[in-house]
């Protein structure tokens, strides 16, 4: 382990807004070589616009970040020498769906990685092999389900053998039957020891697989710790209404304690059932 | 006076000819329109306020004004102007096609728009470039999408190759009109050119339906097809 080398990500102090809505006030935070991040919160609280500045497909408007030490910014071409160390999952896939499984998996290295097609093709059949779709790989994005076009869109991020691998609510846009393939293949990698960020509502992964949990509310952290303390024993009487929730909501999840509802809670409550 | 067989074995080689001329117009003005369209509807698109506004003052002009009224700014005016002394023919083309430019821009900046802004922030994400993403990524889908606008634009841009009859391009317009005053017998030959505009344009539709199902995606046209029915 190269752990002299300081954190793979740092995060420091990012600030976004888009005109008069400010989604981000000030984000910090690091990711450890091997580190699985998962990031919570109500929706429209800034986490899917963080993951998207992390690797400047949002451009910040202030703050900084690093990778592996370096800072990240500077020119287009500069950028997309350290996007190519980035992954990206997407909540809808974003294939392209012009070219087949396997067609997808290797655009990346042929085109980034100058690999030969054949040296690409190779690879692409071990990566898609590594998400379990080696026989689907001659098939056409429209010709797959959901589940399976999210697990070659992480083959294809895994073809570019990033440092790090972002998560932007990648089980948000399938039927509930094609969850688990995709959680599966997630916590596989996470065991296998690929650097994580997630964001997520599958409180079921983030318990058992995540080594952090990182609460945000309107565009700030406000607390993060390991699943069982954030769980169990949050701090913050926030962070306990928000879990409760969620549990409720998306289920999987031991019952929570009742949390004491006055009427201001329960007003709180409500509106955080729009936004969850 | 010749009867119609007669008239027709004179007329129609003499038309296949104008027929010939009026490919060349249509192919050349066509491929005009996308070399120029293309790169202007990836600049609308992607570059920035400035290149697009400048675009889409040429777009605004060439479809606000008539096609005869550009031919003659141009023939007349423009190319005197500067110098440049253009056959009819040449001038034609490159009025049709300067034309067929503002409107193909517009179909495959449509093509372009439709595919969202998910497969540029993939390839981005992946390090490719904004040019390389455009090149492997965005073009094979957009002017996959494209092809029926295109063939559209085809068939609008066949029929439009008649007005170049007003510079005195030998095209069938012209012949036809030659033959029809010197014969004393339009209603034949008028119907003659009908046809052969007829069997181009269901030609030509014919022949892009053949490619755009020869380059579909597999998968994608039965998704499609659920969405409508």
């Amino acid at each position: 382990m190269e752990e002299s080398r300081g954190p793979v990500l740092r995060v420091e102090d990012i600030r976004k807004s888009y005109g008069d809505n400010n989604v981000l006030n000030g984000v910090s935070f690091d990711v450890k070589l091997g580190d699985t991040k998962v990031i919570i919160g109500p929706s429209g609280t800034g986490k899917s616009t963080l993951l998207r500045c992390i690797n400047h497909l949002d451009i910040p408007d202030s703050g900084k970040i690093f990778l592996n030490g370096e800072e990240v910014h500077g020119s287009k071409k500069n950028i997309s020498k350290y996007r190519r160390q980035i992954g990206f999952v997407f909540q809808d896939f974003n294939l392209f769906d012009h070219l087949t499984a396997l067609g997808n998996v290797m655009l990346g290295p042929i085109r980034v990685l100058n690999m030969s097609k054949e040296e690409a093709r190779e690879l692409a059949r071990t990566e898609l092999d590594r998400v379990g779709l080696q026989d689907k790989a001659d098939l056409y994005p429209a010709q797959l389900s959901g589940g399976q076009q999210q697990r070659v869109s992480i083959a294809r991020t895994l073809a570019m053998n990033p440092l790090l691998i972002l998560f932007d609510e990648p089980t948000s846009a399938l039927d509930p039957e094609l969850i688990g393939e995709v959680l599966e293949v997630m916590r596989n990698l996470a065991l296998s020891g690929m650097t994580m960020v997630v964001v997520t509502h599958e409180m079921g992964f983030a318990r058992s697989v995540a080594n952090e949990i990182i609460f945000m509310e309107n565009g700030k952290i406000l607390e993060q710790g390991p699943p069982n303390k954030i769980f169990y024993q949050p701090e913050l009487e926030r962070t306990k209404r928000f879990m409760h929730k969620i549990s409720e909501l998306y289920g999987r999840e031991d019952r929570e304690p009742q949390v004491a509802e006055n009427q201001d809670n329960e007003r709180r409550d409500n509106e955080l059932e729009d936004d969850v | 006076m010749e009867d119609i067989f007669e008239l027709l074995v004179r007329a129609v080689p003499f038309l296949l000819q104008g027929t010939g001329v009026t490919m060349s117009l249509v192919i050349g003005s066509l491929l005009i329109g996308f070399f120029l369209g293309v790169p202007m509807a990836i600049g609308e698109v992607y570059g920035g306020k400035t290149i697009a506004r400048i675009i889409g003052i040429y777009v605004w002009f060439f479809r606000g004004v008539p096609i005869l009224v550009l031919l003659f700014l141009f023939y007349f005016g423009l190319f005197n102007l500067i110098g440049l002394n253009l056959p009819a023919f040449l001038s034609g083309m490159i009025v049709l096609g300067l034309r067929s430019t503002a409107y193909q821009s517009q179909v495959f900046r449509g093509s372009i728009q439709s595919l969202g802004r998910g497969q540029m922030m993939a390839a981005e994400s992946l390090g490719l470039t904004r040019t390389g993403a455009i090149i492997h990524v965005i073009l094979p889908q957009a002017l996959r999408l494209s092809i029926p606008g295109w063939s559209n634009e085809y068939c609008i841009l066949l029929k439009d190759t008649a007005i170049t009859y007003a510079i005195g391009v030998m095209e069938i317009m012209t012949r036809g009109n030659f033959i029809a005053t010197t014969s004393y017998r339009p209603m034949p030959i008028f119907l003659t050119c009908a046809v052969i505009f007829i069997i181009l344009t269901y030609g030509g539709i014919h022949l892009l339906h053949v490619l755009e199902r020869s380059v579909r995606i597999p998968g994608y046209d039965e998704r499609t097809k659920e969405a409508i029915y």
